[in-house]
């Protein structure tokens, strides 16, 4: 669980593709790693999108654990497939701080905010081919745009609603308590 | 005012409230709970972080554990995560635990969960696996979650869920023997799509619906979340009742939709033109004629699964391999024990399906578990290490699923994974029943 207060930073980008699955951000044998003991979540991190097909850019290239990627731009429905929370975790284990996409997969946007992991944001325009692996961007977070700093290029992101301040407490159960509505 | 999904009557009536419309969003009592090696011990360190080491569960009775992702194998961490299971189970002295390595053993969560009268039409399921959704095919609204919101449920028995919008698919018409539930939910997902469903309620029905056994709807019901549905549903009927009360005598209120109830889409198809199917690499929903795809060749043959490793599953390939050779690898993974015992007890002609897959050279049964579905440790029986063509009766496809990620998986229902693993190429089922029944 990481605490993300800052309302704008900047990070690399990773380009991935439309349906990126959950065997993909995690491949399953790594599924014996349990999140919530702090060196698996570690070790987790070290092994998020390893599962993308054999020529794409490694996300955490060797000695790891962490990613030089903070932003993941993908296409349509984001982190489809299983239920396995270590996507998410895995993501944001390795220095992931949002995600922008065109759709994602409902329990995996679902487990992205109630960890607190990362900004799952919503994206109309398909950034794909507006962005290369390896650019700067920014992200403003209450003002839900993007920018990349190699083109200049601006892009308006869906705004997180309800989502935001959950995913900026750390999620759910730290929103909660700070929202009075857990002890 | 118009009337209610059965989706929304179960959401409504957990809820406390008479009804509750799509979009809303409510805190829903959870009946059960249900979570595996997996994603269990994640779910029971959320818990404990969240509530307190003392913490104890809200219910004893309503989290059920059952261990079947990783169990036959020589991975360390995999043992160590059941035993943290053993232990949570002594600790809070839970009721329902399927423990590895003893009688009470099961196998795959979802064919066990509704074996061992889990399943109960009317009531909240959740569980920390997508193919939760399952369960459906009793009349229960049953969803997957992740280890966080599982963290809070297995503490406040409580979950807030948006409430889905119904999309209906309407099977009419008879489906003919060589059309299972595998060939149906296939065709839907083609044409929908891999998010058509998306936070939506599937519900099937029709006269092909109501023909098929529990176990056909459960095929049908396990795979809506391939087309990213948030649950799948059928309405009860009394062969579902019987079903239940075959297996507990706990109470349970059966939910049916009022004729009058809103729906975001209506989809009907005709049963009987529906053809054996194929989805290709590396997606669910994409759609094939296995007839028209009889230039793939195939490397290997498996049938197992929550979606295809049931009792009727062996059946049907049984049909279709008896008297007949193999001509590649076929790897059999029963779902449950329970499986595993059917396939010694039945027969057919005489012969036990055990023998049946003996004659036909498949590869010895594996015991029941999640096996190669999902990859899983190295020494997973039936796992891809390379590039592998694999046909499978499992629910998924994308890449890496089975093991390797130069391995290419086409789904099929367990007819059609039969035929092809008699001719080593991509094979409609037709080909072979038209022998068996003239
Ligand atoms: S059999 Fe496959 S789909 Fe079913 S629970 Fe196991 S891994 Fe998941």
């Amino acid at each position: 669980m990481s605490t993300q207060s800052t309302p704008r930073f900047s990070a690399r980008v990773y380009v991935a593709g439309d349906n990126i699955d959950t065997d993909q951000i995690i491949p399953a044998q790594y599924l014996n790693l349990v999140p919530t003991n702090p060196e698996e979540y570690i070790k987790l991190g070290s092994y998020a999108l390893s599962g993308l097909p054999d020529g794409c850019a490694p996300f955490v290239p060797p000695p790891g654990p962490r990613s030089p990627y903070g932003i993941v731009i993908a296409g349509r429905n984001f982190g489809c497939g299983s239920s396995r929370e270590h996507a998410p975790v895995a993501l944001g284990a390795a220095g992931v701080r949002a995600i922008v996409a065109e759709s994602y997969a409902r329990i995996f946007f679902r487990n992205a905010v109630a960890t607190g992991e990362c900004y799952p944001f919503e994206t109309a325009v398909r950034l794909l081919d507006r962005f290369q692996t390896g650019d700067e961007a920014e992200i403003d977070v209450p003002g839900a745009t993007l920018t990349n700093r190699r083109t200049g290029e601006v892009f308006k992101l869906q705004p997180l609603g309800a989502v935001g301040p959950v995913v900026a407490a750390g999620g759910i159960f730290a929103y909660a308590r700070q929202a009075g509505m857990l002890k | 005012m118009n009337g209610m999904t059965i989706t929304e009557k179960i959401l409504a009536r957990h809820s406390g409230r008479d009804r509750v419309s799509p979009g809303e969003n409510v805190w829903v009592e959870v009946d059960v709970l249900l979570t595996h090696d997996i994603c269990g011990p994640g779910t029971i360190g959320v818990f404990r972080r969240e509530f307190g080491p003392k913490a104890r569960v809200w219910n004893r009775e309503k989290v059920v554990i059952i261990p079947d992702h990783y169990i036959f194998t020589a991975d360390e961490l995999s043992h160590r995560n059941v035993e943290t299971l053993r232990q949570f189970t002594m600790e809070q002295e839970l009721a329902y635990f399927y423990d590895p390595g003893t009688p009470g053993y099961r196998g795959v969560c979802h064919v066990a969960l509704p074996e061992a009268g889990h399943v109960r039409p009317g009531e909240v399921i959740v569980g920390t696996d997508s193919h939760t959704c399952t369960h459906g095919a009793l009349g229960a609204f049953a969803t997957g979650i992740g280890n966080t919101d599982a963290g809070f449920v297995m503490g406040a028995g409580k979950i807030l869920l948006k409430v889905p919008e119904t999309m209906r698919f309407r099977f009419d018409g008879r489906a003919p023997d060589y059309i299972m539930g595998k060939d149906m939910i296939l065709k839907v997902i083609g044409d929908i799509g891999f998010d058509g469903a998306s936070y939506a309620a599937m519900e099937f029905s029709g006269s092909a619906i109501d023909a098929l056994s529990i176990e056909g709807r459960m095929t049908i019901c396990n795979m809506a979340i391939e087309a990213g549905g948030k649950n799948g549903i059928v309405a009860p009927d009394q062969k579902a009742v019987d079903y239940v009360r075959a297996r507990t005598s706990k109470p349970f209120e059966v939910v049916t939709s009022d004729p009058d109830a809103r729906v975001a889409s209506d989809r009907v198809y005709d049963a009987a033109a529906l053809e054996p199917c194929v989805a290709e690499p590396h997606l669910p929903s994409k759609y094939a004629l296995a007839r028209q795809r009889g230039d793939v060749k195939l490397d290997r043959a498996y049938i197992g699964s929550c979606t295809g490793g049931k009792i009727e599953d062996f059946v049907a390939a049984a049909r279709v391999l008896k008297g007949r050779k193999v001509a590649i690898d076929t790897f059999l993974v029963p779902a449950t024990c329970e499986v595993a015992l059917a396939l010694i007890e039945t027969t057919i002609d005489g012969q036990s399906l055990v023998e049946v897959f003996a004659d036909a050279g498949c590869l010895d049964i594996a015991p029941p578990s999640c096996a190669a579905c999902l990859g899983g440790p190295i020494d997973t029986f039936g796992r891809t290490h390379g590039s592998e063509v694999v046909i499978s009766t499992t629910n998924r496809n994308f890449p890496g699923r089975m093991g390797s990620k130069q391995a290419s998986v086409y789904l099929a229902s367990p007819l059609t994974v039969a035929a092809s693993a008699i001719t080593g190429r991509i094979t409609d089922p037709r080909e072979f029943l038209k022998q068996v029944h003239p």
